[in-house]
């Protein structure tokens, strides 16, 4: 039946594409995560850097400190480290290469009709339930 | 200076929404891939959340095209093709996503209780990002040979 975690959702979702309204209205730029990180990486963001650090600053430090003065903060990530690792390879690999994540493409892109998001979401939505079935109904890996 | 301000508030705002939503625990994102499991539709509520203010923000982009600290609004980011680069790599994230329940922002926004396990997986994923444009001009060169 109902749970209050639905609730929660939907209220950080709105905080998180008020967020990304800022961002688009105010900067003139989109918040996809994967774009902000990857472009400081690679050296394709370096004209807008210390925006973008400061975007990785707010998104690290407030959400630690409201972590630090409220607790019961868990992520629950698994303990393996080769499952970890090669998650994080292809979270890094995967997102650059289709130029955008659950930030840029689920929600910058969809909410403006993006044939490319839609097609991106799909495929990362299907692939993630493929894996995630395989990964620990039949192989038992996570 | 006022670019970075509101860059910051941005994504405060950003790390709070995935922090109260659920999304820094990778129990919820998992259990929303998992169909054949307990599902868990909390991230539907999320990116439906999430599309409501973004949607009005596009409305609003496409009649003042300008944003408000000067920058011309970027209505048609990325490419336009649905391309070799963006379905592979798509595929590759989801994969990476399902077996650790942490997508980019969500691994950023929990850096600070997400302890060792958190960090290395930040390091593994800031390594696949370098990795990327090696990667895309081998698909590049692949898709181009007769």
């Amino acid at each position: 039946m109902f749970d209050i975690a639905w609730l929660w959702g939907l209220l950080g979702g709105l905080l998180i594409g008020s967020a990304a309204a800022l961002y688009l209205l105010v900067n003139g730029r989109i918040m996809g995560a994967s774009g902000i990180v990857g472009g400081l990486v690679d050296g394709s963001g370096r004209d807008n850097w210390m925006e973008a650090l400061s975007f990785l600053g707010g998104l690290i430090l407030v959400p630690a400190l409201i972590a630090w003065v409220f607790g019961g903060a868990e992520t629950h990530l698994t303990g393996n480290w080769a499952v970890i690792i090669i998650s994080g390879l292809l979270v890094g690999l995967g997102t650059r290469l289709a130029n955008g994540c659950t930030s840029g493409h689920g929600v910058c892109g969809i909410s403006r009709l993006s044939l490319r998001s839609i097609v991106a979401t799909v495929f990362y939505i299907l692939a993630g339930g493929l894996v995630m079935v395989m990964a620990r109904h039949v192989l038992g890996w996570v | 200076m006022k670019q970075n301000l509101f860059s910051a508030l941005a994504g405060a705002i950003f790390g709070i929404g995935l922090l109260i939503s659920g999304m820094t625990d990778t129990t919820r994102v998992q259990g929303w891939l998992d169909v054949f499991g307990e599902w868990d539709p909390t991230l539907a509520f999320v990116l439906g959340g999430a599309l409501i203010p973004m949607a009005i923000a596009w409305r609003i982009a496409a009649r003042r095209r300008t944003a408000l600290l000067g920058r011309t609004i970027p209505l048609q980011p990325g490419g336009t093709t649905t391309d070799a680069p963006l379905v592979i790599g798509s595929t590759l994230f989801g994969a990476g996503w399902a077996l650790s329940g942490l997508c980019p922002g969500p691994a950023l926004a929990s850096l600070g209780w997400g302890g060792t396990g958190g960090l290395v997986f930040l390091i593994a994923m800031l390594a696949g990002m370098v990795a990327a444009p090696a990667a895309r001009t081998r698909l590049d060169r692949l898709a181009a040979a007769p």
